[in-house]
């Protein structure tokens, strides 16, 4: 890292939604406006060159913060640092607007089915005015299509012809056509099957390799997020219950959500423990519970977690949201098997 | 496994889509059973044929699909040829269907409980005031908090966790014999899979019901079941107890597909991988369908059609294990 300006950085970025109902059923019912906090004050900054990933189950708030972090979304509150300059002022200007692109998680739903693979992925191209000539465009669409393991004839075909996996190719194909620096991946391999999604990781982290890219990643697979991540930030109801390297969060985990979220996934290697499933659901984030959203979950909850909400600290080498670990009473919850194995 | 016979018995299962361009195969020669109590799991990528497996057997096969050839056996009864109606009482009463979706197998226009009531008063000899007095019963033991109460709250009203709790309750409170559960856990989020998943494995263990978990997640399967089928193409390439298939598979399908799961307990610097994608069913290869992605094909593998044989502590079907197959 020579530069030490982060790629990217979010400053207590907020985004709320109104989801009240029309003003006079609200007037007729007595009840007030219902704001969903979606993303309630995340702070984050990624290092050129690195990952970040954000995990969290639905409705965390993470695929907010990766459309925020494009400017797919206007951040209620707080702002999104785009090299050095805030978003908002970067979008404005094209030159700017290339070095960021996203990868979204449906290869079905995003690309157009009218058109061929070799249109869909010179749009950018031609939408930056990269190239002057209609060869130079054609010539450089098909050092994408290689450079992502397809065919330069792959070109010429529509995106119907392609499995899932392939789709995704041609997704970062054309989110790789600007050259852009940051690449915003919401949940790329979740509609994948394994073997594919093996595929994809493989292409996106030898991309980043040769590109110098800087990931932002979204997903709610643990497993997969180890494997990409330089830093990973644990998403619960809108905020980020831990930010920490990937190798410490793993070997040791410190909020208690993050815990509870690595005992519950099935266990591979078939040990025959019995996992401690996490009791309860998330809950609503238009009515989230008091202090520490994450308290009536908690086994280690007390008074102070239900009144005060918890900021995130230091703790050790990573960055922690909890009254609990604050206080040193997280050692009353074991670590999640993963990390015992590790240590 | 003991020697109980078998629940249910799949017999060279052949099912056919037929098209304008001619009749697509969707499942060939698919053949296993299931024991009373035993939970088989069925895994494999998109498109193999797993959920089509599950439709054949709970008769709902969507049109124009059907069954070209071979038998299914409940309890050695043939239920395949059976006339839509009396496929409808044994769906339900002696088969429970688990669907991935919860919002699509609930009436959202009726509450749980008339749901669950309706269901037990038609396929037990019981009366309403009995039939609610255990729908409460299993809504608790489905782990829904105030049963009594919520059992007069419609669909909408519950959490995607606890609505397929809901939809669990409706497929056992007939008391089926056979669950067909297509991929129970993939549209929760994983501490409510794993609620789910827990509650699965003990009521299959306390009632000894029989189930056949659809699923692609490996980590489900390695929880709940006691054997594994993986399908690819439209065939069982391997079937055996699950922990051989997981840690010791032998075709060398299952082998990539469990190394291409990323691993949870550590970082690795390329996670293995299959190169290419699974064939389209119209254009399945000759030979095994494997063969233009296995890294161990030969000849003989690229012309002839490898049937499920004995692989030591699995079946296989794989040239590899054939002891007439000379390979130099």
């Amino acid at each position: 890292m020579t530069d030490a300006t982060p790629m990217f950085e979010a400053r207590d970025l907020t985004r709320h939604f109104d989801v009240s109902r029309p003003l006079l059923q609200r007037m007729v019912a007595r009840e007030g406006r219902r704001i969903l906090r979606a993303v309630d004050g995340v702070s984050f900054a990624i290092p050129r060159g690195t990952t970040l990933s954000l995990v969290g189950e639905s409705g965390c708030g993470k695929s907010t913060v990766a459309r925020l972090s494009v400017g797919l979304y206007g951040p209620t509150a707080g702002s999104v640092i785009f090299d050095g300059r805030d978003l908002a002022q970067a979008r404005a200007m094209a030159d700017q607007r290339r070095r960021m692109q996203m990868i979204f998680q449906d290869p079905y739903a995003s690309l157009n089915p009218r058109w061929r693979v070799a249109d869909i992925i010179a749009e950018p191209i031609r939408a930056f005015g990269l190239v002057q000539t209609r060869g130079e465009q054609e010539l450089r669409v098909a050092e994408l299509l290689t450079q992502v393991g397809l065919s330069p004839l792959d070109g010429q075909k529509f995106p119907h012809e392609f499995s899932g996996g392939q789709r995704q190719r041609i997704s970062i194909a054309r989110a790789l056509s600007s050259n852009p620096e940051f690449l915003v991946c919401d949940e790329p391999t979740s509609a994948l099957d394994v073997s594919v999604q093996a595929q994809i990781l493989n292409l996106m982290k030898e991309l980043q390799q040769r590109l110098g890219l800087t990931y932002l990643f979204i997903s709610h697979n643990l497993a997969v997020v180890r494997q990409v991540s330089d830093r990973i930030g644990v998403m619960y109801l809108g905020r980020l219950a831990e930010l920490s390297p990937a190798e410490s969060l793993f070997r040791r985990p410190r909020h208690p959500y993050t815990r509870a979220l690595m005992e519950a996934i099935p266990d591979l290697d078939m040990t025959g423990r019995e996992r401690i499933p996490v009791g309860g659901e998330v809950p609503s984030p238009i009515s989230p519970p008091s202090g520490c959203a994450f308290h009536p979950r908690c086994p280690l909850a007390n008074d102070r977690c239900k009144m005060e909400r918890p900021d995130l600290k230091p703790a050790g080498d990573a960055m922690v949201a909890c009254h609990a670990v604050e206080e040193g009473r997280d050692d009353a919850m074991p670590l999640p098997a993963i990390a015992r194995d590790a240590a | 496994m003991s020697n109980a016979p078998p629940l249910l018995q799949v017999k060279n299962l052949r099912v056919e889509f037929p098209t304008r361009r001619g009749t697509l195969v969707a499942l060939d020669d698919v053949s296993f059973d299931i024991a009373p109590g035993e939970v088989l799991g069925v895994v494999g990528e998109s498109g193999a044929g797993k959920s089509m497996t599950g439709a054949a057997i709970i008769g709902l096969l969507e049109p124009p699909g059907r069954i070209a050839r071979g038998e299914i056996l409940l309890n050695g009864r043939r239920i395949d040829n059976l006339r839509y109606e009396e496929m409808r009482r044994i769906r339900g009463k002696e088969i429970g269907a688990i669907f991935q979706d919860p919002l699509t197998t609930l009436n959202p226009l009726y509450t749980v409980g008339r749901q669950l009531v309706e269901t037990m008063t038609t396929h037990l000899p019981i009366g309403p005031a009995e039939a609610r007095k255990r729908a409460i019963g299993w809504l608790e033991m489905v782990g829904i908090p105030a049963a009594a109460q919520r059992i007069d709250s419609y669909p909408h009203e519950f959490s995607g966790g606890m609505r397929q709790r809901v939809v669990i309750a409706l497929a056992l409170c007939a008391e089926p014999r056979l669950i067909v559960a297509d991929e129970p856990t993939t549209a929760l989020d994983v501490s409510i899979q794993a609620q789910v998943i827990a509650l699965l494995k003990t009521l299959a263990r306390e009632k000894g019901t029989a189930m056949m978990l659809v699923t692609h997640d490996m980590g489900v399967i390695a929880e709940t079941a006691d054997r594994v089928a993986v399908m690819y193409a439209g065939r069982i390439a391997e079937i055996g107890p699950v922990r051989e298939v997981v840690k010791h598979a032998n075709h060398p399908y299952s082998e990539g597909l469990m190394a291409s799961i990323p691993p949870l307990d550590r970082r690795v610097e390329r996670l293995a991988q299959i190169d290419g994608a699974m064939p389209r069913l119209s254009a399945i290869p000759r030979g095994c369908a494997y063969n233009p992605r296995c890294p161990q094909v030969f000849d003989k593998c690229r012309a002839l059609r490898p049937d499920l044989i004995n692989a030591g502590t699995t079946q296989a079907a794989c040239w590899l294990y054939d002891t007439e197959t000379a390979r130099d």
